[in-house]
């Protein structure tokens, strides 16, 4: 029984988010698959499954008991050498965390797919960003879709900038759960060739596992060396910026698409005296309402790692007052993206929006509230009931 | 013996303490695996004492990511290594110790068994978390003295047996099991051997006493090692297709005294403690060499 809806390559289709982020992770080739179901997450798996099975895909589909095991045996197959995929989110990604954290020491330039969902107790499938804040600092570049299309389209970008010989960090395409994971909209699907043509074969370079040349890694560092490898992998962050905004600009050639700079999307930033600033899904919501006013516009963070600093400055220049929606809280403080935003904002009027927290819906009149209350002295829990 | 090769693949030069059974361990099974191999190792002991930068001992690929995880990554390996060689595929080791092996990568191993990945697992058992100093752990025989099972004037010590972790390994299917015991490197080797060669999960489990951590004197490891076989503390036995076969079968059992005694973590025994001791140590000696006359008992 085929899961999937019919689809064909080169040309558009109506698929779901978790289809798009699947059929892009096909068409990239990766040798080994490893991931354990998790809500929403877990139609990625089936659909990667279904194509194995099916043998349309040529890959060793690894069925991992626990998302520790599966970001473990993903990292074990990237350092043997080949690409990989994997997917996850939540509570998944929470058990995974130590792993994520050796990835990326290791430097290993893994993918991995994140359905956005929200963090128990208590337990909720719904989407917010709980679950990439948490794992905010295990040295993971984060890049956060909008839409469908955008999900196809940085997953094949995310193996690009990944495996950039300044980079080799690993990524996660983070997309809302159920919001885009289980939403409908068409996606031009690239064809094989294409993708081909955008991104070579995978080829391990300096560290991998290999007889032929014995090498060890994941050594003990003393207080002497571990600065240093902290320092460098900081260094890869830092030139991640500039590779990002290449890899934008080559897809944007490749296939006639691109996202903002590749870092942040400015709309109707120009003669906007009031700017929002968000990610993921909620910034097409926040689209929609900015066409209504006039003087307002809408700074879409795609890179959260690496933070896009200088962007957001240069894009906050004309800016008088900031309006931050978060769909995460740091408790004690603030909304995560907010106080990094705020860190760094030239515009002293700026203030945070706790929205969308366990999957509640944003509408166009939660936004027309943060519109109307933007950079006044006050952070807000949009729609609560206190 | 003249056919054990004379090539190490486990340099000296670490950071072991003297007399480490471990280490001896480490350099025989690095020597069953030979040159074609890649090895995913558990953090512990012999992770911490062979690989601090930019210096290690291996001379053979080498991996390390967690404690809980060889089975893991090392299954991730072996995935890897399947889609990239068609012929003459490099052999999956991966080693923990008990700790890592009995308890907190115990999930990460089940998995693999299960899937069928083609590796050997080895364990090497020196029954405690001692790489943190010595705490208890699934493998830690009871009144046995750690850190954390202090021999005190309520608690004696440990308060478990260990799990018969070679058991539950068989019943899981895998190919190949062995228990092992650095009293005796060639069939170490030997063990370790076969369990690479033969096609699927394998599992060995060697018994490598730690000085420290069993209060021994650093020249008594292979003395210590040895009574353990001797008194059937250690019983030494392989599952091949679910039959059980003892390799070193006994005819009389040497009183575990004699092994107690040559450890601190175990001097502060009462007579009847010890009795008891001996007397679930021939229990399970029996148990295991009651099987071997079954036939095949394990999937």
């Amino acid at each position: 029984m085929p899961l999937f809806g019919k689809f064909k390559y080169g040309g558009k289709n109506v698929i779901s988010g978790s289809d798009a982020g699947a059929i892009a992770a096909k068409l990239c080739r990766p040798s080994v698959i490893s991931a354990y179901p998790i809500t929403p997450q877990t139609i990625i798996v089936e659909r990667l499954a279904e194509m194995v099975n099916n043998g349309e895909m040529k890959a060793e589909m690894v069925k991992v008991e626990s998302e520790h095991s599966a970001a473990s045996v993903q990292m074990g197959a990237q350092a043997t050498g080949v690409r990989t995929i994997g997917a996850s989110c939540s509570q998944g990604l929470a058990l995974m965390n130590e792993i994520l954290h050796v990835i990326s020491g290791l430097r290993l330039p893994c993918v991995m797919m994140v359905a956005n969902r929200a963090l128990s107790a208590p337990i909720s499938i719904w989407n917010d960003h709980s679950d990439t804040m948490a794992s905010r600092d295990t040295g993971w570049i984060q890049l956060h879709c909008e839409n469908n299309q955008e999900i196809f389209d940085t997953v094949i970008q995310a193996y690009k900038i990944a495996e950039d010989k300044n980079v080799m960090l690993p990524i996660m395409p983070c997309f809302d759960g159920y919001i885009l994971s289980h939403l409908y909209e068409s996606v031009n699907v690239a064809t094989q060739s294409q993708v081909d043509n955008f991104l070579p074969a995978y080829k391990a370079v300096h560290h991998y596992l290999d007889p032929k040349r014995p090498i060890t890694i994941g050594s003990v560092a003393p207080p002497n060396c571990y600065t240093e490898f902290k320092f460098q992998q900081q260094k890869a962050m830092d030139k991640a910026l500039k590779v990002i905004k290449k890899v934008n600009s080559e897809f944007s050639k490749e296939f006639g698409r691109s996202y903002g700079n590749g870092l942040v999307e400015e709309y109707k930033l120009k003669n906007a005296d009031t700017v929002l600033i968000g990610m993921g899904s909620v910034c097409g919501t926040i689209k929609s309402v900015v066409d209504k006013h006039k003087g307002v516009g809408l700074l879409r963070i795609k890179s959260f790692r690496p933070f896009p600093t200088e962007d957001i400055v240069r894009a906050l220049s004309n800016a008088k007052r900031v309006a931050v929606v978060d769909k995460a809280f740091s408790f004690g403080n603030a909304g995560p993206l907010f106080t990094e935003v705020k860190a760094v904002s030239p515009v002293k009027k700026i203030n945070g929006f706790i929205m969308g927290l366990g999957g509640r819906s944003i509408t166009e009149k939660d936004i027309e509230f943060v519109i109307k209350n933007a950079g006044v002295e006050k952070n807000f829990w949009v729609n609560v009931n206190e | 013996m003249n056919n054990l090769p004379e090539k190490e693949y486990f340099a000296s030069g670490h950071n072991a303490c003297r007399g480490c059974g471990p280490a001896i361990a480490m350099r025989w099974i690095a020597k069953a695996a030979g040159d074609n191999t890649v090895i995913a190792h558990a953090t512990g002991c012999m992770e911490v004492i062979s690989t601090l930068y930019p210096y290690t001992s291996w001379k053979t690929p080498w991996i390390h990511s967690a404690f809980e995880n060889a089975g893991a990554v090392g299954s991730g390996v072996e995935a890897a290594l399947k889609t990239l060689y068609s012929k003459n595929r490099p052999n999956v080791l991966m080693i923990g110790g008990d700790g890592s092996t009995f308890d907190i990568g115990f999930q990460a191993l089940s998995g693999a068994i299960q899937r069928k990945h083609n590796f050997c697992y080895v364990c090497y058992d020196n029954e405690a978390y001692q790489n943190t100093g010595y705490q208890r752990s699934g493998a830690t025989p009871k009144y046995a003295r750690t850190t954390t099972t202090p021999y005190g004037k309520v608690v004696h010590g440990n308060d478990t047996w260990q799990k018969p972790m070679p058991l539950i390994i068989a019943a899981h299917g895998a190919k190949y099991i062995a228990t092992a015991s650095v009293s005796n490197v060639v069939d170490l080797y030997n063990k370790v051997k076969k369990g690479l060669e033969i096609p699927g999960p394998a599992y060995v489990q060697v018994q490598t006493p730690c000085v420290p951590g069993w209060g021994i004197n650093q020249a008594s490891t292979i003395q210590v090692a040895k009574l353990g076989v001797e008194t059937g503390a250690y019983p030494l036995y392989e599952i091949e297709g679910g039959k059980v076969k003892m390799t070193r079968k006994l005819e009389k059992l040497v009183p575990v005294k004699k092994y107690l005694e040559l450890q601190a973590r175990f001097r502060n025994l009462s007579e009847d403690e010890v009795k008891e001791f001996q007397s679930r140590v021939r229990y399970w000696y029996k148990y295991i060499e009651s099987l071997e006359s079954k036939g095949k008992v394990f999937p």
